[in-house]
């Protein structure tokens, strides 16, 4: 890293150190209950404390969620890819996975669960699928279609076939969409995990220990595995940066000027 | 015959045809272009110059007519890759540097990586980019990326080139030096042009024919050739550049003035 861009993190850390300073005093100052605002420290202190548990239930949230996003990744992929080979089927797809997102369908896990056994983890990580199929569908669908018209044209002055033309236009230029999509689901897929837990089945992961800790007023002990929530989602997101940079390096060397 | 880059002989486009929306853009052109000569197709817009091109790279197939490439059907000699094209839009690919951007229609004619590599340098030098090769297409100016544009269109040394308003959106600075480039590089690597552009000075400036064009439908309602020698910048302000340019502009005003007639007889 270069001093620039070290610099460049400093104004955002010291925003993170001055508001934890200002709630915890704010806290102790205000004399404000337990379970109503716990202090940094406090959570802090619960963090260290129930490391092992919180390590734990981000860990089956964690994989839930992974799982359920390289599923929905690759079956939205695959499936933009034949649609945009075969016209009828786009048209068939296309518009419902437009109102499909349009709707709450985090619900289905409710149904999901009931297909599945009370222990199953198939439930949570098929509803994460589903989240992220629309979503990688609708992008990658619009990528693989705008092509730019010039570059289209070009290919078939060369005398290109259509083969060639997905290969070396319709793919490189899709995976901007791609990426873009990948982006909005990682984080999605932590949260559609995440929240299918309040669903019932299994409870094991992190939404289900949220709510027993602040059912149990072990408010602070809630807020540290929210902060392992917060950890969760904030890391599928740089993962799914990080592999942005890497496949598109001419993208990377864009943005860095 | 061969003689001659590009023959059209009789050719109409009817767009919708048969439908409500049916337009006619082509009305009966025929136009020979005869090896290593410049020429211009010039108009207003609508009067099918773009369409014309189209149907010489055999991008569209006309209605009637034959058109005749290299002494070909024009949807062979796309397939041999008899010619080379430029739009108004580079269209270089942003996801390739400059050289690769270059390389790609040897790629599909399938030359192996290291003769590309030297064919495409070659050409960049041609263009005066060869230190840009590693670049991206972003880092260059309007006019650096249009050059790159002919570059990979001379990549495969077509012999023909077919180019659709190629410095269009360039400003008038680098349009000129563009224009002295391409004359430069035309006499350097042997190669007939087609040339669509709405300028008037572009036209006579490039060419040895202008062929004027009238719309709705489009058909050639003047050929004007001219002959101006080798082209510098000192043509620009010769006295004979200014008669080519007033002999166009008059072809143009010619039926524009009857259109305006007829629209008032329309009425």
């Amino acid at each position: 890293m270069t001093r620039g861009k070290l610099l460049a993190l400093l104004p955002p850390i010291l925003f993170g150190i001055s508001f934890l300073l200002a709630w915890e005093t704010f806290v102790v100052v205000r004399d404000i209950k337990p379970y109503l605002l716990p202090k940094p420290s406090a959570i802090w202190g619960q963090f260290h404390g129930n490391f092992e548990l919180i390590r734990k239930a981000t860990q089956v949230t964690g994989t839930n969620a992974f799982i359920g996003l390289l599923l929905g990744v690759a079956l939205g992929s695959i499936t933009a890819f034949v649609a945009s080979r075969f016209k009828a089927l786009s048209e068939l797809i296309a518009p419902t996975a437009i109102a499909v997102s349009a709707m709450p369908i985090i619900v289905l896990v409710a149904i999901f669960n009931d297909l599945f056994s009370i222990t199953s983890e198939i439930p949570r990580r098929l509803m994460v699928t589903v989240v992220v199929f629309f979503l990688v569908f609708i992008n990658v669908s619009k990528g693989l279609s705008q092509a730019d018209a010039t570059q289209l044209e070009l290919m078939r002055s060369y005398g290109a076939g259509e083969a060639e033309i997905i290969r070396k236009v319709r793919v490189p230029h899709a995976l901007e969409f791609f990426f873009v999509a990948l982006r909005q689901a990682a984080p999605l897929a932590v949260v559609t995990a995440f929240v299918s837990e309040y669903f019932g089945g299994l409870q094991n992961g992190l939404g289900s220990r949220i709510s027993q800790s602040i059912a149990n007023s072990k408010d602070a002990a809630g807020w540290a595995y929210v902060s392992g929530a917060c950890l969760l989602g904030l890391s599928f997101f740089v993962l799914s940066i990080v592999l942005e940079r890497g496949a598109m390096p001419w993208k990377a060397r864009r943005s860095s000027r | 015959m061969s003689d001659f880059a590009v023959d059209v002989a009789g050719v109409s486009m009817v767009f919708n045809q048969g439908r409500p929306n049916q337009v006619g853009a082509i009305d009966d052109v025929s136009l020979a272009v005869r090896a290593g000569e410049f020429i211009s197709l010039i108009g207003p817009s609508g009067c099918g110059k773009s369409t014309m091109l189209r149907l010489i790279a055999n991008l569209i197939e006309p209605t009637s007519g034959t058109i005749t490439v290299n002494g070909k059907a024009a949807a062979q000699a796309r397939l041999d890759g008899d010619y080379g094209m430029a739009f108004q839009q580079a269209g270089l690919f942003e996801w390739r540097s400059v050289a690769r951007n270059v390389e790609l229609p040897l790629e599909l004619k399938s030359w192996d990586r290291a003769r590309r590599r030297e064919r495409a340098l070659e050409m960049l030098r041609l263009v005066k980019l060869d230190e840009f090769a590693d670049h991206h297409p972003w880092e260059l100016s309007g006019g650096m990326q249009q050059r790159v544009a002919i570059a990979r269109a001379l990549s495969f040394s077509p012999g023909l080139l077919l180019m659709d308003e190629p410095f269009g959106a360039l400003d008038e600075m680098t349009r000129e030096h563009m224009q002295t480039e391409l004359t430069r590089i035309c006499a350097e690597t042997d190669c007939s042009v087609v040339f669509v552009t709405h300028s008037i000075p572009e036209a006579v400036y490039l060419s040895q024919r202008v062929v004027v064009m009238s719309p709705r439908p489009g058909r050639v309602a003047a050929i004007v050739d001219v002959d101006l020698g080798d082209r510098s910048d000192d043509t620009r302000e010769a006295s004979e550049f200014f008669k080519k340019v007033t002999e166009v502009r008059e072809a143009l005003r010619g039926f524009d003035r009857d259109d305006r007639i007829n629209a008032l007889d329309d009425r």
